[in-house]
């Protein structure tokens, strides 16, 4: 896998090491926290510990008479009192909106939320003087969960909109005239015998993305343009919404992405200590920074996941699945974040997911309450329509007592049935799931370890055996910009490049694709050394600065390589173009018997030819030009996809569970995803495990738990127990592609798929190890704990009740040992 | 104010501190070795892992004071004349980063680990690291770096190797 040997062959399907490594290896990195311009400034945030308070007084004198410090200021003093961070999603033209402050005016929604900034000489002296900031609070009712939130008479998070409730978005398939109506569907299956239907409650935990470059912010006011440095994803979003938000001019915001140390939608975002940076900035006419402490980040860096999902499926006892209702509540925490409010809409499209489905139906509630904001989390919607799909075809499965991969099989879309229209309207262009699960089963001996299962079961064994599976799709290569329109979403989905021809030969590629650890530089560079002809090393990727990209709407949804990849392929083609009229006019030839390959144009039939780095300099000299062209190459282009990309696979865990204990231990597990055309496996390789292990981490180790005053119990890194070295094992992962007909590289996306498929394989896994003790559901995340008493109230023991509003450790970190976990039960 | 004086990357400092900063404050905001970083404040993460006196450290859990008198490896300092260390040279070969935050920490643990256990198996890699937080790689290529790089390192090995650059202590 890590061949580097040039062997003149394509760059594209090359396990090409990364051109990015050579400066995050030896230190020489610039994240934003580490740019610090002369004289720049400090903020420290004063926030809110409640989670729902009336701010009754805030007395700052102290503070701003301690040593170093500049300014204090309550949002009245930024006089910010009508700027509201954006939501560039209204999924329904009645959605209710609060104003999203900078700083709480007179309330605070959530525990975190800012209420004084303190800017200072040093961070130290600002954190100081921070500390001298003296708040009243009138503690309010919290709003925790969901249900009551809706109900007649609850605690209103913003009583002015009268409701908790922010929207409902539907999709009928009924009503659009894309399937049939699953009332229907339901309805004449529960009067048929020779028909069932299975209703399940799944719930998906509140997850923290946790990113490992806490964000951070730096603006300089110096010069003509504003410069905001921003551990973003989204510098072009950051932009714009910086005038939208704020009235600067887009053209005097310059946006800096630097190198940016992870996001997972974590980072999607235009953030209050952004806005608030900026105003400090201009008011102290001083370079100024903001970065948070990780605790700060885990309750004000947006959450992910945390729905109530209400799954109804019904299907004849022969296996076929005749209807699908999905009936949805999202926590949107105590405001609407940039696109939160649509992350339940992303979703919505993919519960029907690899299956033919007669009807469906797809109600989402987005609710108020008094905790941090969720927004997108890797997979953003589809991850949470996934496991709901998964876990209910396997419960089917038991109920009509049928093997579940072939269950799947039974209701699956064939290879020959593509390009296949979905349910919910969706047209997949192609896939063969067939091949993913025949190649799945293979690798992972399915059949020996059937075998091995049932011989467990049969001993009585105190470790079971339980085989997980999920066969996921996803959209991908986020989006064509008039479906996204018919959405309501406030934006576009094309994507922007351009080529620059050096005059020595290089070339210079921008894109508006904002890497964050994808390894953009390496992959893109496989891609237009190909279509150029020129050497992989010539290529130079320009990213994530607004004033060198100025186009371009970032990094998200498995979109950059999709969308943005072949917005480069489209650029170069046009390079080559230009070219080739450049071309024909030296070698003295008709344009159209010019032919291009290998980085040189040739004369059909001669032996004569220009390389494209001579184009380029007789391009730059122009001394010998035709007429009437114009003497450059460099070429832009915009690419708008006509469809989304649907990476499939199948994914198997052997997950073994400690009957005594409740310990679970995942054995082994294999995938094998079609994400189309590759163009690096050892990048694709390298997203699908890290994939993996987000996915994983959901159905094993993470939650993150509130208490009964909405307090974040485990907002640090010692408590919020991700995943260590030590508590994964390693994957066996494998791509069969189809590629794409959708898109020219005929790619489909790989960032979000080990996240999407590999949660449901977990619990559905650990349930079948422990279904036959009589287990019907563990919520996530599978902790011992709730294994163990899963099993107790099974066999019909009875547990001390612990408050299921407390946190219960996962056995991630590393630092709870996973064999003797003292203090769970 | 205290006084320090500690040689950093093979160049000898001698400073006033403030006695509550911490030694990674003391790398990223008074030598500017920003190639250290900062990704909790709980010291969970390891992200700032730099060497003390040949051992590796939390840079966030000691003081820049206690480090007087005494020798600092960062990841700035691990390269010796242009030459990559194997660990850093297994990491790129073995696509062990992804976003780069935790890389420094992880390589400096890395060097670390291989030095008490130059042939570590795999159970031993991911238990030898498990105080280094990586959210993007799974950790899969991570454990195959380290791997990696005990080949690299190894007495006679065929590819050219540089041994890990001498620190205080050894």
């Amino acid at each position: 896998m890590t061949t580097t040997a040039d062997t003149g062959a394509l760059e594209v399907g090359k396990a090409r090491v990364r051109k990015e490594d050579a400066r995050l290896i030896t230190g020489r990195t610039r994240y934003t926290d580490s740019i610090t311009p002369p004289g720049c400034l400090h903020i420290a945030v004063v926030r809110s510990p409640l989670a729902h308070a009336r701010v009754v007084g805030i007395d700052t004198e102290q503070a701003k008479r301690a040593p170093g410090v500049h300014g204090v200021y309550t949002l009245s003093d930024l006089g910010g009192e009508d700027v509201a961070i954006p939501n560039a999603w209204p999924i329904t033209p009645d959605q209710k909106t609060p104003q999203r402050p900078m700083l709480a005016k007179d309330t605070v929604h959530f525990a975190g939320e800012g209420v004084v900034v303190v800017v200072a000489r040093s961070l130290a002296e600002a954190r100081d003087a921070a500390d001298l900031v003296d708040v009243d609070y009138e503690p309010l009712e919290p709003v925790l969960d969901m249900e009551a939130a809706l109900g007649d008479g609850a605690t209103l998070v913003h009583p002015d909109l009268g409701t908790n409730e922010s929207a409902t978005w539907v999709f009928d398939s009924g009503e659009a005239g894309t399937g049939g109506s699953v009332a229907e569907a339901i309805a004449a299956a529960e009067a048929d015998p020779d028909q069932v239907v299975v209703r399940r409650r799944f719930r998906q935990q509140r997850l923290v993305p946790a990113f490992m470059e806490p964000r951070s912010c730096v603006v300089d006011p110096t010069g003509e343009q504003l410069t905001i440095y921003s551990a973003t994803q989204v510098p072009h979003f950051v932009r714009t919404m910086t005038t939208v938000t704020l009235g600067i001019p887009e053209s005097k915001i310059r946006v800096i992405a630097p190198d940016v140390g992870g996001g997972f939608g974590g980072k999607i975002a235009v953030l209050p200590e952004e806005m608030i940076t900026v105003l400090v900035a201009q008011k102290l006419r001083k370079p100024v920074k903001w970065t948070e402490t990780r605790s700060e980040c885990m309750v004000t860096a947006h959450h992910g996941r945390d729905q109530i999902q209400d799954i109804t499926i019904c299907a004849r006892r022969d296996g076929t699945i005749t209807g699908l209702d999905v009936k949805l509540l999202a926590d949107m925490g105590a405001y609407l974040g940039l696109v939160g409010s649509g992350v339940p809409v992303l979703g919505a499209f993919m519960f029907n997911a690899i299956y033919k489905i007669p009807a469906y139906r797809f109600t989402s509630t987005n609710v108020f309450t008094t905790k941090t904001l969720t927004d997108a989390y890797r997979g953003a919607g589809r991850p949470e329509a996934t496991f709901a799909i998964e876990r209910i075809v396997d419960e089917l499965a038991v109920e009509l007592g049928r093997e579940p991969l072939e269950l799947r099989e039974q209701n699956w879309i064939r290879h020959d049935e593509f390009p296949y229209t979905t349910v919910s309207g969706l047209t997949y262009d192609s896939g063969d799931y067939e091949r993913a699960t025949a190649r799945a089963k293979e690798l992972f001996d399915y059949d020996g370890l059937r075998r091995e299962q049932a011989e467990r079961r049969e001993r009585g064994d105190r470790v079971q055996l339980g085989i997980g599976i999920s066969t996921f799709t996803e959209m991908c290569g986020l989006a064509p910009s008039r479906v996204l329109g018919s959405l309501s979403y406030g934006a576009g989905g094309w994507e922007a490049a351009s080529v620059r021809m050096l005059a020595t030969g290089k070339v210079e590629v921008t894109t508006g694709a904002s890497a964050h650890g994808q390894g953009h530089e390496t992959a893109f560079s496989q891609i237009v050394a190909d279509r150029l002809g020129v050497p992989f090393e010539d290529v130079e990727i320009l990213h994530g600065d607004t004033q060198v990209v100025p186009k371009g709407l970032d990094t998200y949804g498995s979109r950059s390589l999709a969308v943005g990849g072949v917005a480069i392929v489209h650029a170069a083609d046009k390079v080559i173009e230009k070219a080739k009229r450049i071309a024909a006019h030296l070698l003295e030839a008709s344009e159209d018997d010019i032919e291009f390959a290998d980085g040189t144009f040739t004369v059909r039939g001669t032996g004569r030819g220009k390389a494209i780095q001579e184009i380029a300099f007789a391009t730059f000299t122009s001394h010998d030009f035709p007429e009437g062209v114009e003497p450059s190459l460099d070429s832009d282009a915009v690419y708008d996809p006509e469809n989304f990309s649907y990476p499939h696979g199948t994914h198997l865990a052997a997950i073994e569970v400690d009957t005594e204990t409740g310990h679970v231990d995942l054995r082994h597990y294999v995938c094998v995803d079609d994400v189309g055309t590759v163009v690096n496996p050892l990048i694709v390789e390298g997203q699908v495990h890290g994939g993996l292990a987000q996915g994983i981490a959901q159905a094993l180790f993470e939650e993150a738990n509130y208490d009964d005053q909405g307090t974040l119990v485990n907002g640090t890194f010692v408590d919020y127990t991700l995943p260590s070295a030590a508590d994964l094992p390693s994957f066996t992962t494998e791509i069969v592609s189809t590629p794409a007909t959708s898109n020219p590289l005929g790619v489909k996306g790989v960032g979000e798929a080990g996240t999407i498929a590999s949660t449901p394989a977990i619990v559905n896994g650990v349930l079948d190890a422990l279904r036959h003790l009589g287990v019907r559901d563990i919520e996530m995340p599978t902790t011992s704990q709730r294994v163990w008493r899963a099993l107790q109230e099974a066999q019909g023991r009875s547990t001390q009740e612990t408050p299921t509003d407390t946190h219960s450790p996962g056995a991630g970190l590393g630092s709870i040992d996973p064999r003797n976990p003292q203090g769970e039960v | 104010m205290a006084e320090v004086r500690v040689t950093v990357d093979g160049v000898a400092y001698a400073d006033e501190v403030e006695p509550r900063m911490l030694l990674v404050q003391y790398l990223r905001e008074r030598l500017g070795k920003t190639g250290t970083v900062i990704g909790c404040d709980t010291s969970n993460c390891g992200a700032c892992t730099v060497h003390l006196n040949g051992q590796s450290v939390k840079s966030c859990s000691v003081l820049a004071v206690q480090v007087d008198g005494g020798e600092v490896l960062t990841i700035e300092g691990l390269a010796r004349d242009g030459e990559l260390h194997p660990v850093q040279k297994a990491f790129n070969e073995c696509h062990g980063l992804q976003c780069g935050y935790c890389t420094p920490g992880m390589i400096m643990a890395a060097v670390d680990l291989l030095g008490d256990n130059p042939d570590p198996d795999e159970r031993e890699v991911r238990e030898g690291i498990e105080g280094n937080l990586c959210r993007c790689t799974g950790y899969q290529n991570i454990v195959r770096s380290v791997q990696r790089a005990a080949q690299l390192m190894k007495p006679g090995a065929a590819a050219p190797t540089e041994q890990p650059a001498p620190v205080a202590g050894d």
